[in-house]
């Protein structure tokens, strides 16, 4: 413990807030394909709330709007 | 009577002339059933994501549905008949939306109707906060 170097810089924490909650959120869209892919790895895959910061209810929103889109072959199921 | 938004894929080899006379069709089994279309968008040809029957491109088509379920129903009969129609989804909404969607939005419309973030890309920062998740890895 006694053993980190005094010289690293403080630990930051980002402060993380879901991007749609709040008095400026936006909306979730199934359509919106430009949002949703952001939502999503370059394989297709929906990234994890604990790293874009989702809060929970809108994560189980946004998976559903992904899995939409995925149906209508506005986003893919897989990409490699 | 209650909302719903209906949006459907076409074959690519149809003229846009088709495409029009099949959302036609498809909202006069609406009315026919009591409904009412109050929005239809033609998105125009897309491309797909995936193939679907071999095709690499599809005219998609929404509409806007104030109509009992049993017409809706009627019409999802009739799509899935259909040998044109490579695929439809409807959703049952709490309000009809009366702005252009995002579908429609196009490269010479890709100003959208307001800018959560002013210009700037809130999720750009992603992947700097997947690097601290790792530095707090660290640190332990």
């Amino acid at each position: 413990m006694s053993n980190v170097p005094t010289t690293r810089k403080p630990f930051f924490r980002r402060r993380k807030t879901c991007p749609f909650s709040g008095q400026d959120a936006i909306k979730i869209d199934y359509k919106d394909v430009k949002l949703l892919q952001k939502f999503t790895t370059e394989r297709g895959k929906i990234i994890p709330s604990r790293i874009t910061a989702v809060s929970q209810k809108k994560q189980r929103e946004l998976a559903q709007a992904i899995k939409r889109a995925r149906f209508l072959a506005l986003m893919p199921y897989l990409l490699d | 009577m209650a909302f719903y938004e209906t949006v459907f894929i076409a074959r690519q080899d149809l003229s846009a002339a088709q495409v029009e006379a099949l959302a036609i069709s498809m909202t006069d089994i609406l009315t026919q059933g009591q409904g009412e279309v109050t929005k239809t968008e033609f998105c125009g040809l897309r491309n797909l994501a995936y193939t679907i029957k071999k095709n690499r491109k599809g005219h998609y088509v929404l509409f806007n549905v104030d109509a009992p379920p049993t017409a809706v129903k009627e019409m999802e009969r009739q799509m899935r008949l259909h040998e044109d129609i490579l695929r439809f989804l409807t959703v049952k909404v709490e309000e009809l939306d009366v702005n252009p969607s995002p579908l429609m939005q196009t490269k010479h419309t890709r100003e959208r109707a307001f800018e959560p973030f002013e210009g700037q890309d809130p999720y750009a920062s992603f992947d700097k906060i997947k690097e601290d998740d790792d530095e707090e890895g660290d640190k332990e």
